[in-house]
């Protein structure tokens, strides 16, 4: 089992607000992992952390048996990583395949635009979204969505790191969804995605990460997660304080 | 008595769809919480009901009027006021100031008096605290205010939008003790947490939102014990 990923014990503070506390976790390749936890647990900030847009103040981020602790975005994206963002990001005013074909140009490799352009139209057929010359801005949330994946994919990336791809999708789009996400690692990609859909996201991990305010508070497979004190915990609140305040009552 | 009945409301942002048909009543003089994971739409469910949000499909009546398609600074005059999630206070301007914003309006002007008095009484801090920048306070105090300023507009119904979100447990506890003093005042309390254990303990009846529907609902004694909420919020 090679791992791909090796988080070491990484911390980051904004101001006063530790954001993340000392987050350990390695990831083998060709896993998918979810990283959960409630609003303000500091996932996207871990993923910030990871792909380079705030780097950590301690501990080591290691990719590829590399150490890319400072390393910026467009070095991780060359040396293999991608991301889709929560809130969508298209370029609006360029067409869905040029769109794409940007995440080929400054990706893995540096594709130029011919070779980009063939990558584009084999991950839009791979990702269902056959309307490459549409202005991306004219899509829907859910191709918008697919759009933000395959521009992903088209960098072709070793780790991808998903960020609430499920968000905002019918029950339908929902299934296609985690079809898709099945999809792109049997194609040998790794996968970290922070989701909310706990359904999903305990039908398709290897292993899920929890975070409540910025710490790590359980690791496991699904079914050990769901059954942790702590998780039920974080999620539900804490069954004693909720009886000091029946108490409080009578 | 129902006071607030919002029925089969759809609602969203721009084309995404949140809601998909989600309906609750509110029996006046009581808590009634609503509660759910995160993203599951509670947030949208409220500022729905607020008006901050049009519903595209559905009604929501208050004290027998339909008041679906109001303002939701008309709402405020009627009664219904919301606390809005992460406090939004204005947070240069004193803690006394903040609370004279919140009786803006003309119902809640002619009784300012006695309601300052009565936040005062409920939250002492914030009468020690009166002449101090919102914005310097720490998070309970602010959450404190938020709610102290909901009061001064003299509701009918207080929904609240996350009371206990980032605070620490001593006071999370104090905050939950306060609503209960607000519902001895008469004021009817639709209480939106993420902190379900909290919520159901505080309150007298339950509804549980998942993925932009009410899942489960019932009251909230029951729902403590019930082993399908902790199911419908691990996803299982």
């Amino acid at each position: 089992m090679t791992i791909l990923l090796s988080v070491q014990g990484i911390t980051k503070r904004f101001g006063g607000l530790q954001a993340l506390t000392r987050i350990t976790f390695d990831l083998p390749e060709g896993q998918i992992l979810g990283l959960i936890g409630p609003n303000g647990a500091g996932k996207t900030t871990l993923f910030n952390a990871i792909n380079g847009v705030f780097p950590p103040e301690e501990g080591r981020i290691i990719f590829r048996g590399k150490d890319v602790t400072r390393a910026k975005t467009y070095d991780m994206a060359h040396m293999g990583l991608a991301r889709t963002h929560q809130i969508v990001r298209p370029l609006n005013e360029l067409t869905v395949r040029e769109n794409v074909m940007v995440g080929a140009c400054f990706g893995r490799e540096k594709h130029g635009l011919d070779k980009a352009g063939k990558i584009a139209d084999d991950v839009l057929e791979f990702i269902g979204l056959n309307r490459g010359d549409q202005l991306a801005g004219s899509l829907n949330i859910a191709q918008k969505k697919r759009l933000e994946m395959a521009r992903a994919l088209a960098a072709q990336p070793y780790l991808l790191l998903l960020d609430e791809v499920l968000a905002g999708l019918n029950p339908s789009e929902v299934d296609g969804m985690i079809q898709t996400v099945l999809n792109i690692r049997k194609r040998g990609i790794t996968i970290i995605m922070i989701e909310h859909l706990m359904k999903a996201v305990m039908g398709i991990s290897d292993r899920i990460i929890v975070l409540d305010y910025g710490t790590q508070i359980a690791e496991g497979t699904p079914e050990e997660i769901v059954n942790h004190p702590k998780v039920i915990e974080a999620y539900l609140g804490d069954p004693r304080l909720a009886q000091k305040l029946m108490e409080g009552e009578e | 008595m129902n006071i607030l009945e919002v029925k089969d409301v759809v609602s969203g942002y721009g084309e995404v769809q949140i809601l998909w048909g989600s309906t609750l009543s509110l029996q006046a003089g009581k808590v009634t919480c609503l509660v759910g994971g995160n993203g599951v739409g509670k947030t949208t469910l409220l500022r729905t009901t607020m008006g901050l949000i049009r519903p595209w499909q559905g009604s929501i009546h208050f004290e027998g009027q339909d008041v679906s398609r109001l303002p939701p600074y008309t709402k405020a005059d009627l009664g219904l006021v919301l606390v809005p999630e992460g406090r939004q206070l204005f947070t240069d301007m004193s803690v006394v100031e903040n609370l004279e914003m919140g009786a803006s309006n003309k119902r809640a002007r002619s009784k300012m008096k006695q309601n300052l008095e009565r936040v005062y009484e409920m939250f002492p801090r914030l009468k020690e605290r009166t002449g101090q920048k919102a914005g310097t306070m720490s998070g309970g105090e602010q959450q404190m205010l938020a709610v102290a300023r909901g009061i001064m507009a003299d509701p009918k119904v207080l929904m609240i939008d996350e009371l206990s979100l980032g605070l620490a447990p001593v006071l999370v506890l104090a905050l939950f003790e306060s609503l209960r003093k607000l519902r001895d005042l008469g004021i009817t309390i639709l209480l939106v947490e993420q902190n379900v254990q909290m919520a159901l303990a505080i309150s007298d009846y339950g509804y549980v939102l998942s993925e932009g529907r009410i899942k489960m609902e019932g009251p909230s004694r029951q729902l403590i014990k019930d082993e399908h909420v902790r199911s419908t919020y691990l996803g299982l």
